[in-house]
């Protein structure tokens, strides 16, 4: 992003020049704003971007996180105080970017205002010597100098050249040729500094987002539903200028979740179709709408977006005390643990004296493994069975300490038995002390809700950077200019150069033409 | 024809392809083993010769010298190119069936990523050389695209289904379209950023004195970086939207457009080291062979992304249907 002269002096290994503190922050400055800085900066960023992929993060994946560490104790809690677990949040990925984009700016914005008067200026005059060029062809007109001039700078004109008529008089020192000087490819420069400032906008954009987006996660089942407030999320992360009390009034219930699986041999169990058939309000008290939800089809009420991000069985249980009373009847969210939904979950029924706690496995296809056990072997219900194994005692519920409802801790409880269950089973707990029974399942969908305000901004920054980009990449700056002298023998000598900023492939091709067009009314000879 | 029909004329195309490309692999092989001399006459007809002041040219007509076409080398070279041409027609069959067999577009899972793949990479080498003469670069082409295909067959292949809900978009088709557009873009890059490196050893070497050996027969190190250069400046805003349309289906999919998911990191990373090439080209001491070094470490991420995040690591992008 540096000037050329920059360039020159670094490829020299200009010394630091024995200035002042403003001269010396100066170079500084200049050094720090140059292009092998951004190529250094480029390089950390992309080095650093590295092990974000290779550890588990905390954003994305926190249960593995806490595996990584119990498993890795010497290294794992070193690591962690590094930010290794979240890198994209870590100061020292944050100040690769942020010193990246300082670069960035100091580098911009001087280079917009050189641009900016570039665009100003007519192009430079004919130099004195065109066939010195990288690119010249010389060619003989019939016409005289007047027309010829008329011809190349109509010509010019009409291909967007921008055009500039001079001459250089004897008098100053000149050849006495009258010439048309010409440039193109301005837009090249332009896109350089638009791609670079959209950056800069899609950062502020990831800002914005960071600052007043926010994202919970909530699991429904079948029936149910949720308000959009903090305390009905099963998860939920705001930005630091987020008010959680003002978040919009909506609210949403989950009528029936349909979901189809591969039966087919290739890829079986593979997921086909996840759809929640859900109704929602906008505001308590406003007209219900029935809609779906899909995987990539997400519903948007008042500028948040609802996900579908998962779902699961939630089996329902009855649980009797000894004399036959209800002290528990519900469905009860148990968690997928693999792609067959195995799913663990966890009945806790404070009301049965003793208190009873249940750990749960269900199976959707049940079948008997020899070394595993009961495992499942299709995501469908087509043999549900649960496994349960029953704790009586103490569950903590008292203690205050805030408890995982998928936890349960068996700590000061005494397993009391286990037992296979299909839908209807009901099992006569040990010494008569009352029934669990499996009445059959509900399905559960978890929907992610995220209101990020900067997304419009970072896709419109994103669309302009690629705009500039492909200005910037594919446009060529270039100069031609058009020298016509009166030949001795009659007709006019026009020599034609062209010159590149960039390597032009085609700037042959412009001089070619030019040279064609000028001969073309004329008769024609070759220098 | 049935489905089992279309299956198997899909995979039988591909088995064709992978016969043909070994043979054009043998003929550009033997060009470069025959072949001593590369002819002088440049595409265009127009050769650009320096001068001894320096960066001056002057533009001189040059005609295809019609000997050269006796240089056996040059023959075997142009039936490595039909066989090229053949091979692409045969795969893009292939894939156009596999896709026709599952009832959407052949993007479902890592076998027919890799077959397209397979396609981009000669589909891109093959419309670069119309009107340019690049059969010294078949042979680098034709061994990454076979070397593609020979994975998808053995280790890769999946029978055709349905996609998982995730996939079940039209950002699929633009998103996986233009990623697979930039694998066969990329890969020409590195090829050409490779033989540049190598060429200009080679170069160093003779000081001053014409290259010997094979790589006689490729363009100098300057023009290999020119085209590289080409290359990387149509990919890397392909490379952009494609990372751009990911993100904006990322946001309609799982909330969020942008969550540093190892494919996405992956995706950021190989971004971020093509700018670095781009700014390297501008960058005194950087233009040479060190820039030629970041083409290929930004190839290098780029494959690890398609083959170490799909395969080894827990990713949202897992589809590789394994």
């Amino acid at each position: 992003m540096s000037s050329a002269t920059d360039e020159r002096a670094q490829a020299t290994g200009a010394p630091v020049p024995p200035l002042g503190t403003v001269g010396f922050l100066r170079w500084m400055w200049r050094q720090f704003t140059s292009m092998r800085t951004a190529l250094i900066l480029l390089f950390l960023l992309a080095l650093a971007s590295i092990p974000g992929s290779v550890l588990p993060q905390r954003g994305t994946n926190p249960i593995r996180v806490e595996e990584w560490l119990s498993a890795n104790p010497s290294i794992g809690p070193a690591l962690d105080r590094l930010g290794f677990f979240d890198v994209y949040a870590s100061p020292w990925f944050a100040s690769v970017y942020l010193l990246l984009f300082i670069s960035l700016i100091g580098c911009v914005l001087p280079r917009t205002r050189q641009h900016w008067r570039a665009m100003l200026a007519p192009p430079p005059g004919a130099p004195r010597r065109l066939e010195r060029l990288p690119v010249h062809d010389e060619v003989r007109s019939s016409d005289d100098v007047d027309a010829v001039l008329a011809a190349a700078g109509s010509y010019l004109k009409s291909r967007r050249w921008r055009v500039r008529m001079g001459e250089s008089p004897a008098a100053d020192g000149g050849d006495g040729s009258r010439w048309v000087a010409a440039e193109k490819g301005y837009s090249r420069e332009t896109g350089n500094l638009v791609f670079h400032l959209a950056l800069v906008f899609v950062l502020i954009a990831v800002a914005i987002g960071g600052l007043f987006g926010w994202k919970g996660n909530v699991i429904v089942r079948e029936g149910g539903g949720f308000s959009n407030s903090l305390t009905q999320y099963d998860a939920w992360g705001g930005g630091r200028l987020v008010s959680p009390d003002s978040l919009a009034p909506f609210s949403i219930t989950l009528d029936r979740f349909n979901v189809d699986f591969e039966r087919g041999p290739a890829q079986r169990g593979a997921p086909r179709l996840f759809q929640a058939d859900v109704t929602y309000r906008a505001q308590p008290g406003a007209r219900p709408v029935q809609t779906t939800i899909e995987v990539n089809e997400p519903l948007e009420v008042d500028g948040a977006k609802v996900f579908l991000v998962g779902h699961g069985y939630a089996p329902h249980f009855i649980v009797k005390d000894p004399s036959g009373a209800v002290v528990f009847d519900d469905s009860v969210v148990f968690l997928p643990q693999d792609g067959n939904f195995t799913s663990t979950g966890v009945i806790k029924v404070p009301d049965a004296k003793p208190a009873l706690g249940l750990n749960g496995m269900f199976l959707p296809t049940a079948s008997l493994d020899p070394v595993r056990g009961g495992v499942s072997t299709f995501p469908g219900p087509d043999n549900p069975v649960v496994f349960l194994s029953a704790f009586r005692g103490d569950m903590g519920l008292d203690s205050g300490v805030p408890q995982s409802v998928y936890r349960l801790d068996t700590s000061r409880m005494q397993k009391v038995g286990l037992k296979a269950l299909a839908p209807g089973d009901s099992w006569t707990l040990p010494n008569n002390s009352g029934t669990v029974e499996f009445t059959g399942f509900q399905r559960w969908a978890s929907f992610q809700i995220a209101y990020d305000p900067g997304k419009g901004l970072a896709l419109a920054a994103a669309a302009l950077a690629i705009a500039g980009l492909m200005l910037s990449l594919f446009v060529r700056r270039r100069r031609i200019w058009v020298k016509v002298v009166p030949a001795t023998e009659g007709g006019t000598l026009i020599a034609i150069a062209g010159l590149a900023k960039n390597e032009a492939a085609d700037l042959p091709d412009d001089v070619a033409q030019i040279a064609a067009h000028l001969t073309s009314t004329s008769e024609e000879s070759r220098a | 024809m049935t489905s089992v029909e279309l299956a198997q004329f899909s995979n039988a195309a591909v088995y064709a392809t992978m016969l043909s490309l070994s043979l054009a692999m043998v003929c550009f092989a033997v060009a470069f083993a025959l072949g001593r001399r590369r002819p002088a006459a440049t595409a265009a007809g127009v050769e650009q010769v320096t001068a001894a002041e320096g960066t001056t040219a002057v533009l001189t007509r040059t005609t295809t010298v019609a000997a050269s076409e006796a240089d056996p080398g040059r023959r075997w070279a142009n039936v490595g190119m039909s066989l090229t041409w053949l091979s692409f027609a045969m795969l893009l069959i292939g894939v156009v069936l596999r896709g026709i067999w599952a009832g959407r577009v052949p993007w479902g899972n890592m076998y027919e990523f890799s077959i397209t793949a397979a396609l981009g990479i000669l589909g891109v080498f093959l419309v670069l050389s119309i009107g340019r003469d690049l059969r010294w670069l078949g042979l680098f082409v034709v061994i990454p695209a076979l070397l593609t295909l020979g994975l998808a067959v053995t280790v890769l292949y999946t029978e055709a289904a349905q996609l998982v809900p995730a996939l079940k978009s039209y950002w699929l088709l633009i998103h996986v379209s233009a990623a697979i557009i930039c694998s066969g873009a990329f890969t020409l890059a590195a090829a050409t950023a490779g033989l540049s490196l190598l060429r200009s050893r080679a170069e160093r070497r003779a000081a001053g004195a014409e290259v010997t050996g094979w790589l006689n027969r490729v363009p100098s190190a300057d023009r290999l970086r020119t085209m590289t250069n080409r290359i990387i400046a149509f990919t890397f805003p392909l490379w952009t939207f494609a990372v751009v349309a990911g993100a904006i289906w990322a946001e309609n999919a799982w909330g969020r457009y942008w969550g540093w998911d190892p494919k996405e990191t992956w995706a950021f990373i190989t971004w971020v080291v093509f700018a670095a090439y781009l700014h390297a080209r501008s960058t005194a001491g950087w233009r040479g062979d060190r820039a030629s070094w970041i083409v290929i470490a930004g190839w290098l991420a780029f494959m690890i992304n398609y083959f170490g995040v799909n395969i080894f690591v827990n990713s949202l992008h897992s589809y590789a249907g394994m």
